[in-house]
């Protein structure tokens, strides 16, 4: 029963972990979105190239945030999670 | 002693003091790293830890990572400055004058003329945020991928930029987060909180995304080089070659790219959420009133 417990902690730790990844879609369209109306703007005004590129990196980086967001839930559910789940269960077992 | 032998004792004594907290912590990291088998992604090294009324304070190696980042900003800055002389003829007072001006720069353009005094607290931010980042190319923990330390840091700019926004007085702070109507109150409060949060978590993520990237591709190294070269005699098969040089590739993006790109934007949301937020309007309106209830006292 103990084994079917933690079985089911893990698995819920790993499918949560991958859950939580989906975050990353949202920042992937953003950032190729920003990048290629940057490669537009530089190519209409090739002399603001510098202002452009630092501006887009700036955004993507922002936009980058809740990408993040999800990659910090996943690691926490990966690395940290586990751990304390089956701890919490432990303390709580029927004696 | 002349003043030329002096002077270049110094030197080299400031440069000491430059590399020698680094190699101490390497040298500290070796000695207490536990031997495990393979690569565990796992927390930073907990060296001591002191007793206190609540919880115990842990003195981990992020806080001795940090410290050795300051001593060693602090010795590079004495460094760079030292003799300097009004018509520069060494190149390290170039390089001083450059970071300087480049800073001076930086803030005019972003915030205006008015908070050039913000200028050594962002190059702080910055210098301090890059060379906590840069440690991992040393094989140190980055005390960038602990939150704690990125947390103070975002906890601190909160302040800053809430006293800034307190000069214009209390009450159009406070009417701030009833605009555009009143019902939104909660999410300005929830967009007032997120601030350092989300300030914190972004440096946080992408220092530690590169560091377990890191460590994922150094152990599926050592396993690859292992199938592949473990037939070699003696100890030449217990050596994972593959895993020298290959992953400071990747480093290149995740340590170098991605470490000064996070200390640049941090540097620049301070910046932004500062001039921003600073309400000049009020703060003028309020100046006014303080001068003539000032000269009407004198009278």
């Amino acid at each position: 029963m103990l084994e079917l417990a933690i079985g089911i902690i893990l698995a819920g730790c790993a499918i949560g972990a991958g859950l939580a990844l989906i975050a990353g879609i949202g920042p992937g369209i953003g950032e190729g979105n920003a990048v290629s109306k940057a490669c537009e703007a530089i190519g209409r005004q090739p002399e603001s190239k510098g202002a452009v590129t630092s501006t887009m990196i700036m955004g993507c980086a922002i936009a980058e945030t809740t990408g993040l967001y999800g990659l910090v839930v996943g690691i926490l559910l990966i690395f940290v999670a586990p751990n304390s789940f089956v701890q919490i269960l432990m303390n709580n077992l029927p004696k | 002693m002349t003043k030329e032998k002096k002077n270049k004792l110094i030197d080299i004594a400031l440069l000491v003091m430059m590399i020698l907290p680094f190699v101490l912590c390497m040298v500290l990291k070796v000695l207490t790293t536990p031997a495990s088998e393979g690569i565990a992604i796992s927390g930073a090294l907990i060296y001591f830890e002191i007793p206190m009324p609540l919880m115990p304070l842990y003195i981990t190696e992020v806080q001795v990572t940090s410290l050795a980042v300051i001593i060693s900003i602090t010795a590079l800055c004495l460094y760079l400055t030292h003799g300097i002389k009004v018509i520069p003829d060494s190149k390290r007072q170039l390089v001083a004058e450059y970071i300087v001006e480049k800073v001076n720069f930086l803030i005019k353009d972003n915030m205006g003329s008015r908070y050039m005094a913000f200028a050594p607290f962002i190059a702080a931010i910055m210098g301090i945020s890059a060379f906590s980042s840069l440690s991992a190319l040393l094989g140190l923990f980055p005390p960038t991928s602990d939150m704690n330390i990125v947390a103070g840091w975002g906890i601190l700019v909160f302040i800053i930029i809430t006293h800034y926004k307190l000069k214009g007085g209390l009450f159009p702070y406070v009417k701030g987060f009833f605009e555009p109507i009143p019902v939104f109150a909660p999410f300005n409060i929830i967009g007032e909180i997120s601030t350092p949060v989300s300030m914190s978590f972004r440096h946080y993520g992408n220092v530690l995304s590169g560091v377990v990237i890191s460590t994922l591709v150094g152990s599926a190294l050592g396993g690859l080089s292992e199938m592949l070269l473990g037939w070699l005699p003696g100890f030449l098969g217990d050596i994972p070659f593959l895993r020298v040089g290959i992953p400071a590739v990747l480093s290149v993006y995740f340590d170098l790219f991605s470490g000064l790109m996070q200390a640049f934007i941090f540097a620049m949301l301070t910046m932004l959420y500062i001039a921003t937020g600073f309400p000049e309007e009020e703060y003028e309106k309020r100046q006014a009133k303080k001068k003539k209830k000032a000269l009407s006292a004198a009278q």
